[in-house]
């Protein structure tokens, strides 16, 4: 899916990277508030979705070559955070749904979620 | 190996937790820039992160270094802090003592040492309570080594 269909479905403000939007394409997202958890689960490429909102957040995104961020429950990231993202051409959309609405639009849209491996628990 | 291998270095310091990450993020970009593959590369990348990010909560920072051969590249977590008292317990996902101003940002969940150990194919860790901790981990470059690069990525495009 296009980064601009997507951001049409969850009707998202574009804080940034308006112009990337067609040249990004979407298969797989992943939605969390523990950055800890989105390095260990997130799969290379697929979106981010959360609601914190402070830089280390797009350095996560970063070493994981996440293509976007999406701030969700209409949570504004960190001046900071937009102009590292800026710098690196991740595009910042904000959600004003909640994280459960946002995903489960998205799922029922098709984009498909990130495995989480089985952890013996 | 006839050339020497690759090291950078970098003195990371604990107060402003915004710069977080920025050393790990050079390493990414040398990384990158030698032509290592993007698989790889990226878990050098979630190892640094994670083992920069746990000198500067428990150590109050230290030194982050990278060793680059041909056949596997190395960081080097180097810290004078307190030392881990338990390390089994340290491994423990889930397990932290990381303050509430980390929390906040999204980390001190427990996860820092099992993503290393799971991104890693070796991992090494040297401490002595009050006296530091030296975190060596090792990714080796070869096809059949690199099958550890998380066998839930790989499950995953199933």
């Amino acid at each position: 899916m296009k980064l601009r269909d997507l951001v049409q479905h969850i009707r998202a403000d574009v804080l940034y990277g308006e112009e990337l939007l067609d040249s990004i394409d979407i298969e797989y997202a992943y939605g969390a508030d523990l950055m800890s958890d989105v390095l260990a689960f997130a799969r290379p490429g697929s979106l981010l979705l959360t609601g914190l909102t402070n830089i280390q957040i797009i350095r996560t995104a970063q070493m994981l070559d996440i293509p976007a961020v999406v701030f969700v429950r209409g949570k504004k990231p960190q001046e900071a955070a937009v102009k590292l993202a800026s710098q690196i051409k991740m595009p910042v959309l904000l959600c004003q749904m909640s994280m459960f609405e946002t995903c489960g639009i998205l799922f029922a849209k098709g984009v498909l979620p990130c495995h989480i491996p089985d952890r013996g628990v | 190996m006839s050339e020497a291998p690759y090291v950078e270095e970098y003195s990371v310091q604990a107060g402003d937790f915004t710069s977080i990450g920025e050393a790990s993020t050079k390493f990414r970009a040398t990384l990158k820039m030698l032509g290592i593959p993007s698989e790889i590369v990226r878990r050098a990348a979630v190892v640094a992160y994670e083992a920069e990010m746990n000198a500067l909560i428990h150590a109050g920072g230290g030194t982050l270094s990278m060793t680059v051969a041909s056949d596997h590249l190395e960081i080097r977590a180097a810290d004078s802090g307190p030392g881990i008292p338990d390390i089994t317990l340290a491994m423990q996902e889930g397990y932290s003592t990381a303050s509430d101003e980390i929390r906040e940002l999204g980390f001190g969940a427990g996860m820092g040492l099992p993503n290393i150990e799971r991104n890693s194919d070796s991992m090494k860790i040297d401490t002595e309570i009050g006296a530091g901790t030296v975190l060596t981990a090792t990714i080796r470059f070869s096809a059949a080594e690199n099958q550890k690069s998380g066998e839930g990525r790989q499950a995953a495009e199933q």
